[in-house]
């Protein structure tokens, strides 16, 4: 009766709050008589850390060079697709191998909407990147929310496979091999402004691409980290954990099935148009299946079920390639051989991380913590 | 009509090799209840093997032997090492260690045997038959294919029906506690079952690859071709794994042939097959109605 069984039962464990980014601690109710500085209210806690990480995002932005900010601006969309993909698998414990290719979807809508003579203002272009991949997200949800476990991944790695097809298919519009060229917009003035203002450098192409990942990664993350502490959320993991217990309940666990897929895709087509800005190109041969992989590696590694995790996992897929890369050219590898040795790591991580620690990096410090507090607290049951 | 025996016969040839892919997903999948999606990659793993022993001058032969082996090798080694830890566990958790094989193994591949495209000698002509003026999309190659998957099938019948491993292993696959009551290493029938699967896994790797270019990638449309057709068949049963493939060959072939620039839909094709079948028939064609929740 593996259908009782929650998929992500270890990782579970532990991610029974899940956090906004950088609120691990703070997210923890508070047990009476520990008193605490942040503001009771989920809401407006989340609006404090984002104005935190705004100001920490400008303060990053600012104090590194141009290569780290065009790195930061790669973190940005692989964390945006990573966040989405963690409501997704660690909250609703649906797998899928298939988000490049609804990174995809957006990316192209993104291309497209840009090559028009009078482009749209760039918010509303990437506003339709969400809404087109969430409709593809809907009626790939339709489908996988009557699936599970293996059947589901096999589903969408047929997707992820299947789907850049589409665009080699439809090659007058979609460019085939190819791809769509993207011309990014350039900086508004007030940027310049506001970059002249803040720090006196001069504003670059490369640092408005960073910043405006920085701001949809920052709104993303805002709304996932409500959404995953409303009563949406605990139904998700409700559904995830006790499918039979939810349905008893009255709950419909296809209809939520669905809608974390809907919500999971739309942060994939957001992703997907920063990717689009970012590397100003909407080919097939971005959207591999190794794309779709390295998105489910972030989620691992940082711990199934957590926007932290989900970010940390993203910024190890930035920063780990080209140190190993040097590595492996110590190493005596050649360029190909060491590119290579990315992937290989990647691989072997998931491997090891799903036998030791399977609930992620997050998750397994968390869980640390949370048996240092109980053991210390001995008295009485502490922190749920 | 000639046309339509070509498309016909090439999906027939093509399908043959799906099946013998989805085989050894089912294979895997009866046994321990675990979708191996690292199976592509490990099938290309010893596909290269075969490679360096032909362009070191070795026979076709010699190679295919050798890639079997290695291929038994690995299967054991791969269900000792890293399956056995989630065998049994949450679902999720062993398709991402699947996963996690399958991009290791195959950047493993590009590591040691490089990235460009290698083309992979037949031991047949790739030339079509002759049937009177017309020359058929049958060659000696695509009997040589389907001929070796019959005789790997028949001899996995005669392994399963007839001997003491086959029903030992059978035993340890319909219920692990009852056999190890009864003194089966069930343990071991797992390895045996893994390592089996990978054999045949690799048999198609090579026959896919013959005549091909091959590249560490090339297996990727593959697993899901073979995901597909084992769906297909219910991915409990092998003979609806060998239906399913052939369905499953037949109908891609016809999509490349018949609609224009079809070659690009293929994958396509392959999804949109996949989501009706489970969405219409989620158990797949020939799967008991019990076999997708036990």
């Amino acid at each position: 009766m593996s259908d009782l069984q929650s998929p992500a039962a270890p990782a579970g464990r532990a991610d029974d709050e899940a956090p906004g980014p950088a609120t691990a601690a703070a997210d923890e109710p508070t047990p009476t008589g520990r008193r605490t500085l942040l503001p009771g209210s989920t809401l407006l806690r989340h609006l404090l850390v984002l104005a935190v990480a705004a100001v920490g995002a400008v303060v990053l932005l600012e104090i590194t060079d141009p290569f780290t900010n065009s790195q930061l601006a790669t973190l940005s969309y692989y964390a945006i697709a990573a966040g989405g993909l963690t409501v997704l698998t660690g909250m609703n414990g649906q797998i899928s191998l298939g988000h490049g290719a609804l990174m995809a979807v957006g990316a192209y809508t993104t291309a497209l909407f840009l090559s028009a003579e009078e482009p749209l203002p760039l918010p509303l272009i990437l506003l339709a990147a969400v809404v087109v991949a969430t409709a593809v997200g809907a009626l790939v949800g339709v489908a996988a929310a009557r699936l599970h476990g293996p059947y589901l991944a096999g589903a969408t790695l047929a997707l992820a496979v299947g789907l850049p097809g589409l665009a080699i298919y439809f090659h007058d519009l979609l460019g085939g091999e190819q791809g769509l060229r993207v011309r990014a917009p350039r900086a508004p003035e007030a940027f310049d402004s506001f970059i002249s203002a803040v720090s006196g450098n001069a504003a670059s192409n490369t640092k408005w691409l960073a910043y405006l990942g920085a701001i949809c990664l920052l709104i993303t993350y805002f709304l996932l980290a409500n959404l995953v502490h409303s009563r949406i959320g605990r139904t998700w993991r409700a559904v995830r954990d006790q499918e039979v217990a939810a349905e008893l309940a009255g709950i419909d666990l296809g209809l939520w099935r669905v809608l974390a897929f809907t919500v999971s895709a739309a942060a994939a087509g957001l992703a997907g148009g920063v990717l689009a800005l970012v590397v100003r190109l909407a080919a097939p041969s971005g959207f591999t299946l190794v794309l779709s992989l390295s998105l489910l590696t972030a989620i691992v590694i940082g711990g199934l079920g957590s926007l932290l995790g989900a970010l940390l996992g993203s910024a190890l897929l930035v920063f780990l390639p080209p140190f190993v890369t040097d590595l492996g050219s110590d190493w005596g590898l050649n360029d190909t051989e060491a590119a290579q040795l990315a992937p290989f790591v990647y691989g072997v991580v998931l491997v090891v991380v799903m036998i030791f620690a399977p609930a992620g990096v997050v998750g397994t410090v968390r869980r640390r913590w949370l048996t240092r507090r109980a053991t210390r607290s001995a008295a009485g049951p502490s922190g749920g | 009509m000639q046309y339509f025996v070509n498309v016909t016969l090439t999906g027939l040839t093509e399908g043959m090799v799906y099946a013998a892919f989805a085989l050894a997903l089912v294979l895997i999948w009866r046994s321990t209840r675990i979708v191996n999606f690292a199976q592509g990659s490990m099938a290309a793993a010893t596909t290269f093997i075969a490679l360096a022993l032909i362009q070191d001058g070795q026979s076709y032969w010699v190679a295919l032997v050798v890639a079997l082996a290695s291929g038994f090798v690995l299967g054991a080694v791969v269900e000792r090492v890293v399956i056995r830890p989630v065998e049994g566990g949450p679902e999720l958790n062993a398709v991402i260690v699947t996963l996690g094989l399958f991009v290791a193994i195959q950047a493993g591949i590009a590591i040691v045997f490089g990235s460009s495209f290698q083309s992979f000698g037949t031991p047949f002509g790739l030339q079509g038959f002759q049937v009177g003026d017309d020359r058929i999309a049958l060659t000696p190659n695509s009997v040589f294919v389907i001929v070796s998957v019959l005789l790997t099938m028949a001899l996995l019948v005669v392994l399963f029906r007839f001997t003491r491993v086959g029903l030992a292993m059978r035993a340890s696959a319909f219920g692990q506690e009852v056999a190890r009551l009864l003194g089966v290493r069930v343990g071991r029938m797992l390895t045996l079952g893994w390592a089996l699967a990978a054999v045949v896994g690799s048999l198609a790797g090579l026959l896919i690859a013959g005549g091909e270019f091959v590249y560490p990638a090339y297996m990727d449309s593959l697993i899901v071709f073979g995901f597909v057709a084992a769906v297909l068949g219910g991915l409990d049963s092998p003979v609806g794994a060998i239906v399913g493939g052939l369905v499953l060959g037949l109908a891609l072939s016809y999509v490349s042939g018949y609609v224009e620039r079809g070659s690009a839909l293929v994958n396509v094709a392959a999804l949109a097959i996949l989501m009706v079948v489970l969405l219409v028939r989620p158990g797949g064609l020939f799967a008991s109605s019990t076999a997708r929740r036990a």
